[in-house]
């Protein structure tokens, strides 16, 4: 087997020194009974070749040739050769984690790098060296308000990403918090009136996504003051993080909870991508997950460590922060050399084509009649449009002529169904955009 | 840069001498940022412009963001392959982190990860173009479900702390619907501190309990804990000492008799997968590290997956959604579960990384054993190498990876920290070191099988070498290293007054 560097001589060679008659010597200590006889039921053995094959014959089956508008979390943006050349580096895709500084300072530098990049983007004084992806990054963001509070409920915005809302109810079940949903007005953004003073009283925080769900963009500093009024924190999301090149960054949030997958990091059917925490500096004894510093050797030189591990579990056990280990370390990488490609006037750019982008689909979509567009409140690249018809029907149309339509709202928002999240990047062409406004104009002529 | 990047010696002879190495000096990339530069360029917009101001108004804008970097394309790769020459790593040599199992990562695995097709699905997108996606996890499972001898899984979990508390939350769904969730999840003292960490999110109060003087559970100490309040016993298997726990039929069985589970972390699994099956003895819930027994790349600290196969009592818990296939044979994801506990991360999970173990899996087949063997065939030689000259506190029989103590190096003042930093010197990244916490002075090796004898006998070599050297001059050893670019970092400082980001 290729992957396995020893000759049967060199085998043999090797029981013998250790004084064993035959391999199955070694595994004496695992009961007669449980050790398998057959050999396991698995497919292969496969070539190199094989498996690329197999591969190939599975990517055939999906979607290579389709456009599509989908967005809702997850966003097909540029990528350079670059960031995927750099990451296969053996030296970085092939490294643990970097518990012996002495020899990983390229990642610990790199991660401080990282950790950098999302204080300025999010406008806050620290982050972490990354977390799983946006949704469990929230989920710990609302974990850690609730340990600076002391408080048990939660009020959350229901235009925060359901499926990130999903894995917060997951997580907060057998905790003791509370979750209060709160929903929103006409122009998506969140319902202040619907805050009830009382809950906001008892409240950890206040928990927002900027763009929301629906692509507006929140009012953040309006929030954080009732939220700070209250004695709570205002924890923002953010699932569209290239919104930062052109959008306000949430400064006033306490805790910002990202989804970093725009920055150079493929789709790749949910993951893996990289979640980020941000916060102020006073609140960092609280956070959760690998964090590098600064410091220096003997002589005085410049280096990077893991730090502050005395939040963590391999430290705190059952009293940790929280129970991460990993973060996403090779992704966090990627994120940070897009962000160094792209640069200041690059990220800037890219958010202006996002905007203009989405600007002209919206202005395209909303002149077929009986097409409106659903929320007043400014967006970036993504807005809700309500159909004459059920979505499900069109996108069953729209499949057929090779493109993958719009969110459907419906499936998690039963007040919205005939409403789809359309979603237009830098990468979506022009034409392409005509193409669907063609389309979904003659679909709807056609009698249901 | 700062002066001591470009300091030149200059000779009589008027040869200029670059003292150190560019590698060696490399700064932070903010500071090599001139305004001006970039290195990535758009394609120009074909749409017409939009004014940000008057699009979203001038409160939901922002200007230029301050201190972000403005660098090249030459400059950006030159800074990250010279970070990358200051990393160990499997593609370098031998990284024998017990309990980490770094093995090699198979290249071709990397190639179909980016794949048109696959890196560029939408996991939102619709079943009918994503059947490739939706039957590459669905042979997953299939292939995991026959190497642990379980019965129904979920890739979800991203990672293994992230398994344990899926399976915990399913543990509690479960006996809830037995009409009592119970209170309190065992855990050996040999284990990860995930583990602990997780039971007490999953709502769970952590019991501790000791292992007996072979490094075992101790099944009388385990009758007596194992009280109604139990829910389940969190047992890694093999120990963190790399010892299979003998008497595990006993330990299921005393866990079944009083409506307790047995969860298992697979994070050892690299011992077993081929030869003995975690379902055929007695465990009801376990998670798999794939970056550990299924070769996807550590990446530096992530990305990982952590899926977790339970026994068919617990399938109704599982999170939503779950890969199916349906009568007509095509695959689908079912959310219509109610008995589900719900969800523990967005979307399919960490599809990139299950497709690579796929691939791996693919490779070896049945062959899988021989991975297992050579593992476990690395591990006894090298522990039959040195256990002349490093104290082996436990005498069982190792499996993939073997415990040593610094016991007989302490009386020379150098420590298993000291012996681990000065492995680096030597070529060798450290092992783990004070791991697991019932060995003081703990030096935990896991070879894997991705090393040929030769390696081996290197790195025998190696750690007969420093283990003489403790002897004759523990001062080399204990300021080692002295090869790296540098030397053994302040961690006090670094914690005292936190520098956690680069500013102007």
């Amino acid at each position: 087997m290729r992957y396995l560097p020893k000759s049967p001589s060199e085998r043999q060679e090797m029981l013998e020194t250790i004084g064993a008659r035959s391999i199955e010597e070694l595994f004496q200590s695992i009961p007669e009974k449980f050790r398998l006889r057959a050999p396991l039921t698995l497919p292969g053995p496969l070539s190199e070749a094989e498996i690329i094959q197999y591969f190939q014959a599975r990517a055939a089956e999906n979607s290579r040739g389709y456009t599509s508008f989908l967005g809702a979390g997850v966003y097909s943006h540029l990528r350079s050769v670059v960031t995927d050349s750099l990451i296969q580096r053996g030296e970085f895709l092939t490294s643990y984690t970097p518990y012996q500084a002495e020899f990983a300072q390229g990642t610990l530098t790199a991660i401080f790098e990282f950790q950098t990049l999302m204080c300025q983007l999010t406008g806050q004084e620290v982050a972490n060296a990354s977390m799983y992806d946006g949704s469990t990054a929230l989920t710990e963001a609302v974990l850690m308000a609730e340990r600076l509070t002391g408080r048990h409920r939660v009020l959350v915005a229901r235009s925060v990403h359901p499926e990130y809302r999903h894995v917060l109810q997951t997580y907060a079940k057998n905790l003791g918090i509370e979750i209060e949903e709160v929903g929103y007005t006409e122009s998506g953004q969140l319902d202040r009136a619907a805050l009830k003073q009382e809950s906001l009283a008892q409240a950890a925080a206040i928990v927002v996504q900027s763009p929301n769900f629906f692509g507006v963009i929140e009012e953040l500093p309006a929030m954080a003051e009732i939220a700070h009024a209250a004695g709570s924190l205002l924890v923002t999301s953010i699932a569209e993080a290239v919104s930062l090149g052109i959008v306000r960054p949430p400064a006033e949030a306490d805790i910002v909870a990202m989804e970093g997958q725009s920055f150079g990091i493929p789709p790749s059917y949910g993951g893996p991508y990289v979640g980020v925490i941000a916060t102020r500096d006073k609140y960092v004894r609280q956070m959760p997950g690998r964090l590098a510093g600064q410091t220096t050797d003997a002589e005085g030189r410049r280096g990077f460590v893991l730090t502050l591990a005395t939040r963590e579990q391999h430290i705190r056990r059952e009293k940790a922060t929280s129970n991460i280990c990993t973060n996403e370390a090779l992704y966090a990488l990627a994120a940070t050399i897009h962000l160094c490609l792209l640069g200041k006037e690059g990220l800037r750019e890219q958010a202006l084509q996002n905007l203009a982008k989405a600007r002209f689909a919206q202005a395209e979509l909303e002149n077929i009649p009986g097409v409106r567009r659903v929320f007043s409140g400014p967006s970036f690249n993504e807005f809700v449009l309500e159909f004459p018809r059920s979505v499900k029907m069109v996108n069953a149309d729209l499949l057929r002529e090779k493109i993958i339509g719009p969110f459907a709202l419906g499936i998690h928002y039963p007040e919205l169904t005939k409403r789809a999240l359309v979603c237009v990047t830098e990468t979506t062409p022009r034409v392409e955009i005509e193409r669907l406004s063609a389309a979904i104009k003659r679909i709807l002529e056609r009698p249901v | 840069m700062n002066s001591k990047s470009i300091d030149i010696e200059a000779s009589a002879g008027k040869i200029l001498k670059v003292r150190e190495h560019p590698n060696q000096n490399e700064g932070l990339i903010f500071e090599k940022s001139a305004p001006g530069k970039r290195g990535m360029e758009l394609p120009p917009l074909d749409v017409p412009a939009v004014d940000p101001v008057k699009a979203l108004g001038s409160e939901f804008t922002r200007d230029a963001i301050e201190g972000f970097p403005e660098v090249s394309e030459i400059e950006v790769i030159r800074h990250f392959t010279r970070l990358s020459t200051w990393n160990y790593a499997i593609d370098l040599g031998m990284y024998p982190l017990g309990s980490c199992t770094m093995k090699y990562n198979p290249r071709v695995n990397e190639f179909v990860a980016r794949l048109d097709g696959l890196a560029t699905e939408h996991p939102e997108q619709p079943a009918e173009v994503s059947q490739g996606c939706l039957r590459i996890l669905y042979d997953l499972q299939k292939c995991l479900l026959s190497i642990t001898g379980m019965d129904a899984a979920t890739l979800q979990p991203v990672a293994g702390a992230q398994g344990e508390l899926t399976g915990l939350l399913m543990i509690r769904a479960y006996l809830q619907s037995q009409g009592n969730p119970r209170k309190t999840v065992l855990i050996p003292d040999s284990a990860h501190g995930t583990n602990p960490a997780s039971v007490v999110i999953a709502g769970y109060e952590v019991k501790n309990i000791k292992s007996n003087a072979r490094g075992q559970i101790d099944t009388d100490h385990l009758r007596e804990f194992c009280t109604e309040d139990v829910a389940a016993l969190m047992l890694t298997n093999p120990s963190t000492l790399g010892v299979f726990e003998e008497r595990i039929a006993e330990i299921a069985a005393i866990l079944h008799e009083r409506g307790a589970l047995l969860y298992m972390d697979g994070a050892n699994m690299n011992a077993l997968a081929g030869v003995t099956r975690p379902g055929d003895f007695g465990v009801d819930v376990m998670h798999l590290n794939l970056h550990k027994t299924f070769s996807t790349p550590h990446g530096g600290g992530g990305p990982g997956a952590g899926p977790v196969l339970v026994k068919r009592i617990l399938e109704p818990f599982l999170p939503v959604p779950v890969v199916l296939q349906k009568e007509d044979g095509k695959f689908a994801l079912d959310f219509n579960r109610p008995k589900s506990v719900g969800r523990v991360r967005a979307y399919c999970g960490n599809f990139g990384v299950l497709l690579r173990a796929l691939a791996y899996t693919l490779a070896y087949g049945p062959g899988m054993r021989q991975a297992t063997e050579d593992a476990v065939l690395n591990s006894n030689y090298i522990r039959k190498k040195l256990e002349d000259v490093f104290d082996l506190p436990y005498s069982l029989p190792s499996m993939h990876e073997v415990v040593f103590s610094d016991a007989r190096q302490k009386k020379h003042g150098v420590n298993t920290m000291d012996i681990a930093k000065r492995l680096i010197d030597y070529g060798f990244h450290p092992y783990t070191t004070a791991f697991p916490l019932i060995v003081p002075g703990a030096m935990m090796i896991e070879p894997t099988e991705s090393e040929s004898k030769e390696e081996c006998d290197f790195f025998i070599e190696a750690m007969r070498s420093i283990a003489a050297e403790a002897e004759t001059n523990p001062e080399l050893v204990k300021t080692a290293p002295h090869s790296t670019r540098v030397g053994r970092l302040d961690e006090v400082a670094a914690a005292r007054k936190p520098i956690l980001r680069w500013k102007p």
